[in-house]
């Protein structure tokens, strides 16, 4: 096996001295990539007047050359030696020189802020960053109304598209985590009902949390990391191709082409899901209550129809439909304003998760207050 | 630029046979280069010039054929050899290819980094170096998203440079740019190849570039799969048998690039 172009023979040095002189004749191969010899330690402890560099029978060399000749005139200018370059080839002494340009003149712009520009900058940012929402909401709202009036521009191939992969594609992930979290609610529920004698209550309390709480907010969690993630990329990657761009010099809004679809479709299969979460969640805890407290699926079932009414489910589906329509704003908003780089649909894609799961909360707490008001 | 093979030349691609998913897209290609030759892969778009590039540098296995570096098979070497080998190897990508998480001296440094026993002072000063040689002195510490598509190719051709590669690929180097920004850069490579004695493999179909610095040319066709010509193309632009060379070199006969061509000999 030949060893060509790889494992270059010992870069070598040599030092003869001859009078004042001390000769330094480089030889061999230097690369990069190896360790090159030290000049301190080739000097050892010598101590001369004169250095001349002599070009010996050199293989190859490359940047691993040119720092040692720097280091040694760097070191002859510090201990004032005469240095005598003028046997190194021309290319050679033409990078030398550039090093040493680099080296004295290396200059840096300094971009760093004080402490107080730092916070105002920051303030700006969180103000134009706000207004940036309430623009981006406008927008739709605006595009809302103007669909409305002509329902023919609306994209629906693409809404459908769009409803096929945040509702159907995502019934596997649903189906589990609500039948889980039925089957949990019941196992705590069913410790507490027990110590009353209050069995059958575990229907009760497993279908109305289900229902008013747990299953829209388990979906709007699932589709924020799944839906809401997967918008802020796909616009984001669009950003940074231009395809953004090349909508708006159409005269295409942004919003009416790519954003509405997507909300309608996760306005109209937030519901959807949830509904179907429901019904996992209760199953889950009609399986948990036969299993362990030996309650028949029949009366179970019977009482949780006693315990649920229409406006239990309704408030549940509507606030599906909230969350459906925060989470689509919350990814389109970060894809659109996603910067054009791979690492800025990176951050587009988290803070459009967590953007999407801090509306769903907030707007949770403030139904919680609306429905405790109107008495839903 | 070795000693084990002195003679061998800086790159020999024998009966390359290139495709994906089982179709061929260009096969029985066969050509040397020269060290320290400015080498120009052209042809028209879909003709396989980047395919091809892509085998030579070792992101898709060839399906035929061998690709040499030095008198070294780069498919027949093992993995270590294969990383041994890359480290000759520099690839300027189309849009520059920096990383975008990193500044202009981290990107050049990274290589420098993971290859080279050098503290970090002289690592910031070899990168320092090599992006004032590439014209982006002062824009240490910009990212890739604050600077022009000019200058993330500087930097990305700063970055291939890193560990004084033997032999440097280019992938469309004027793709994108304006005239002048091109041009400097084809004087960029010439100086760099003067300078360093490093070997360039071009890929382009840019005809100012081909005829301004190209030594040599091999030109590809999509209907042939494979080399239709290979030859200084100022030579071959009123010489060459084939038609659809001189078509497409002939083309800069407007520009005025091939100028020189037109001139009565004495």
């Amino acid at each position: 096996m030949p060893e060509p172009i790889i494992t270059p023979p010992e870069t070598r040095v040599q030092l003869r001295t001859e009078g004042e002189w001390l000769l330094v004749e480089l030889q061999g191969a230097w690369r990069i990539t190896e360790t090159r010899p030290s000049w301190m330690e080739l000097l050892a402890g010598r101590d001369p007047v004169r250095v001349k560099l002599v070009w010996g029978r050199l293989d190859d060399w490359d940047s691993a050359l040119l720092l040692f000749v720097f280091e040694v005139r760097q070191w002859c200018r510090t201990k004032n030696v005469h240095c005598d370059l003028s046997d190194l080839p021309d290319a050679l002494q033409k990078l030398l020189r550039q090093l040493v340009v680099v080296n004295e003149t290396r200059f840096t712009v300094d971009r760093s802020r004080d402490f107080l520009s730092m916070v105002g900058l920051a303030a700006q940012d969180v103000w134009g960053k706000t207004k940036e929402i309430a623009t981006f909401v406008g927008e739709c709202v605006i595009s809302a109304t103007a669909l409305l009036k002509k329902p023919h521009k609306f994209r629906w191939r693409d809404c459908v598209d769009e409803m096929q992969q945040c509702g159907a594609m995502a019934l596997p992930i649903v189906s589990l985590i609500s039948l889980l979290v039925g089957i949990i609610m019941a196992y705590q529920s069913a410790v507490l009902m027990r110590q009353f004698g209050a069995d059958i209550y575990v229907a009760d309390a497993v279908g109305l949390v289900m229902v008013r709480e747990m299953g829209a907010m388990m979906t709007a969690i699932i589709l924020a990391g799944r839906t809401g993630a997967a918008f802020a990329a796909t616009l984001g990657n669009m950003k940074a191709g231009e395809e953004i761009d090349a909508l708006q010099t159409l005269g295409i809004r942004p919003v009416d082409f790519l954003v509405m679809p997507r909300l309608v479709a996760l306005a109209v299969m937030m519901p959807l899901l949830a509904l179907y979460a429901n019904g996992l969640g209760i199953l889950g805890g009609m399986a948990v209550s036969l299993g362990l407290l030996d309650i028949p699926p029949t009366a179970y079932w019977v009482e949780t129809q006693t315990a649920i009414d229409l406006s239990d489910i309704l408030t549940g589906l509507i606030k599906a439909s909230a969350f459906g329509v925060l989470v689509g704003l919350a990814g389109c908003h970060r894809g659109l304003r996603a910067e054009r780089s791979a690492a800025g649909v990176g951050r587009a894609t988290t803070s459009a998760v967590v953007m999407g799961l801090l509306l769903i909360i907030v707007s949770d707490a403030l139904f919680a207050v609306i429905f405790n008001v109107f008495g839903w | 630029m070795n000693t084990a093979h002195p003679n061998a030349p800086a790159l020999d691609v024998a009966a390359l046979e290139c495709g994906y998913d089982g179709q061929v897209l260009l096969k029985n290609v066969t050509f040397q280069v020269k060290r320290g030759e400015i080498f120009f892969v052209i042809g028209g778009s879909g003709c396989g010039k980047s395919t091809l590039l892509r085998h030579l540098v070792g992101l898709h296995a060839p399906t035929a054929g061998t690709v040499q570096f030095f008198g070294e098979c780069f498919n027949a070497a093992t993995g270590d050899r294969q990383r041994e080998l890359l480290k000759r190897i520099g690839v300027l990508y189309q849009g520059g290819a920096l990383w975008s998480s990193l500044n202009l001296l981290e990107n050049v440094m990274l290589p420098l980094e993971e290859y080279t026993p050098l503290d970090a002072a002289e690592r910031a000063e070899l990168a320092c170096m090599k992006l004032a040689q590439v014209g982006l002195s002062g824009y240490d510490n910009y990212y890739p998203s604050e600077i022009s598509g000019g200058m993330r190719k500087r930097a990305g051709l700063a970055r291939a440079l890193a560990l004084d590669p033997a032999i440097v690929f280019f992938d469309e180097p004027s793709a994108g740019l304006d005239p002048l920004t091109s041009r400097k850069l084809d004087e960029l490579i010439v100086n760099l190849r003067d300078l360093l004695g490093m070997t360039c493999v071009v890929v382009s179909h840019e005809l100012a570039s081909i005829f301004g610095i190209a030594d040599r040319v091999i030109m590809l066709d999509k209907q042939a799969k494979g080399i239709i010509a290979e030859g200084d193309p100022r030579v071959l632009v009123t010489d060459s048998k084939d038609v659809r060379v001189r078509e497409f070199l002939g083309r800069g006969e407007d520009g005025g690039a091939p100028a020189r061509q037109k001139q009565p000999s004495p």
